[in-house]
């Protein structure tokens, strides 16, 4: 059941559908995971004993820097998927997913700067985490960059997938670093082996968010998918037939 | 198709690539020159202190020999993609990931290997102490293959487009990045007299990885871009 599942969703005509009734779902998890995220992150969690209001940021900055890495390696599977099997739609997915994960590499980036100012003092430090973020940055948009260079899809969607697997090879450097550099960057609070070190009240809006940010990701990409997917399939019947029934 | 062909048709098209690199000396020794010459205009740009050249020499000697080894990427596969032979390689009975090597080891054969000649000489122009430099070239050994591996993909990647060569650098720069970090922090490391053995180990896990994986890639790219 499942496998016959995989295969319909894997014709575009089926995933256009199918997409289309899930989107206004996630839209509202979203929403509401956000508001619930915001309030309990910005009002009800209590303000840390060291950096006072600040820390807030982090219910974003947090999010995002995870989302980034997930992203990076979402594409390089479906990227995979999408050589080995020729599957269209997992190339679909792998490309909208470059815009879309660079965009919260950027975010994360920029929130950690302006929580560094009051915090570390400065706005940018050559820090180990930091850099292998920039370097993520920078690999997303090398990405879009080699997509569009290439004017025929397919093979553009194909030779990015290549160069994400290769670049998936820099996501366990980047994971890694905090323990091998060990610079001014803290430590990682939520996934130490002991009790984690963030409590409670902060740990919940947090990972409300994180559940937020990646219904927001789930939404952004099929929006994006779909686009590409009725781009690509303009000569087919199916997407005549859509485009003469609206 | 036995391994003896295989092994014969490796080492044809290494001395075919290198016959042709040694035909055309003159495009050998540019590279080089870029090599010297980036590194000698960072005196004159920062100013010749002493200490200050000693510090951030390492790191000039291997950004410049980054930015060499990345300009001569496209060389690997731009003539063979212009009269066909790639074609020819991708159609041939053996497997293009052993081709691959073939030429990404000619490269570093010609603009590789040459930079470890002058590397001591730029490591005295910047004042590096003589351990600092034996490390500079241990580095520069391992590393350098290192960026020929992984240049090819990129270039694999761009060989058929028109404008290639800025995309290569986007591709393929933060892919050096944890070479870059690692060999340039190993020198420095020297300087100080401290032992190097964990970063030349980390280096040549580097070189392993991208020797077993990066042809598999390039051969794949090279596929897409024909196709």
């Amino acid at each position: 059941m499942f496998n016959n599942f995989f295969h319909k969703l894997a014709s575009p005509k089926y995933f256009y559908g199918f997409s289309g009734r899930l989107l206004p779902w996630l839209a509202t998890g979203f929403i509401l995971l956000t508001l619930a995220g915001l309030y309990y992150g910005l009002v009800k969690a209590p303000p840390d004993y060291q950096q006072g209001d600040s820390y807030r940021i982090m219910f974003v900055h947090v999010p995002s820097a995870w989302m980034s890495l997930f992203i990076y390696v979402v594409m390089a599977g479906a990227g995979a998927i999408g050589l080995v099997w020729r599957i269209k739609l997992a190339e679909v997915i792998s490309i909208s997913s470059a815009s879309v994960g660079a965009s919260f590499t950027f975010l994360a980036l920029v929130t950690g700067s302006i929580w560094g100012k009051p915090m570390w003092g400065t706005w940018w430090v050559w820090d180990a985490r930091l850099t292998s973020e920039l370097i993520l940055l920078f690999l997303y948009l090398g990405i879009i960059a080699l997509h569009n260079a290439i004017d025929d899809k397919r093979i553009a969607a194909r030779a990015t997938a290549i160069l994400a697997i290769v670049g998936v090879v820099n996501i366990p450097i980047i994971h890694y670093s905090v323990e091998w550099w060990n610079t001014l960057h803290q430590g990682p609070t939520v996934t130490k082996f002991d009790a984690p070190s963030i409590h409670l009240s902060m740990l919940i809006p947090l990972l409300l968010m994180a559940v937020a940010f990646k219904l927001y990701y789930l939404m952004v990409v099929l929006m994006r998918a779909r686009c590409e997917v009725i781009e690509r399939e303009r000569n087919t019947g199916w997407v005549k037939q859509l485009v003469e029934s609206q | 198709m036995n391994s003896d062909s295989l092994t014969r048709a490796y080492t044809l098209l290494l001395k075919r690539d290198l016959i042709l690199a040694i035909r055309r000396r003159a495009e050998m020794l540019n590279p080089l020159l870029f090599f010297v010459l980036v590194t000698s205009l960072f005196p004159l740009g920062i100013g010749a202190y002493p200490e200050l050249l000693e510090t951030i020499g390492p790191g000039i000697i291997w950004v410049a020999a980054l930015l060499a080894a990345m300009l001569s990427l496209d060389g690997i596969f731009r003539s063979d993609f212009e009269d066909g032979t790639l074609e020819q390689f991708l159609l041939s009975s053996h497997p293009v990931s052993v081709l691959v090597l073939a030429k990404v080891l000619a490269h570093w054969l010609i603009t590789g290997l040459p930079l470890l000649l002058v590397a001591p000489l730029l490591g005295i122009l910047l004042g590096l102490p003589a351990d600092a430099i034996r490390t500079l070239l241990l580095t520069l050994l391992l590393g350098t293959p290192v960026l020929s591996l992984l240049g090819a993909v990129g270039v694999a990647l761009t060989v058929g487009l028109r404008k290639g060569g800025m995309i290569l650098s986007l591709l393929v720069l933060p892919l050096y990045v944890p070479l870059l970090i690692f060999a340039a922090n190993a020198v420095d490391t020297a300087a100080a007299g401290l032992p190097v053995t964990a970063h030349l180990s980390f280096i040549s896990a580097l070189l392993v990885l991208a020797l077993s994986l990066s042809p598999l890639a390039t051969a794949a790219a090279l596929r897409i871009s024909l196709s």
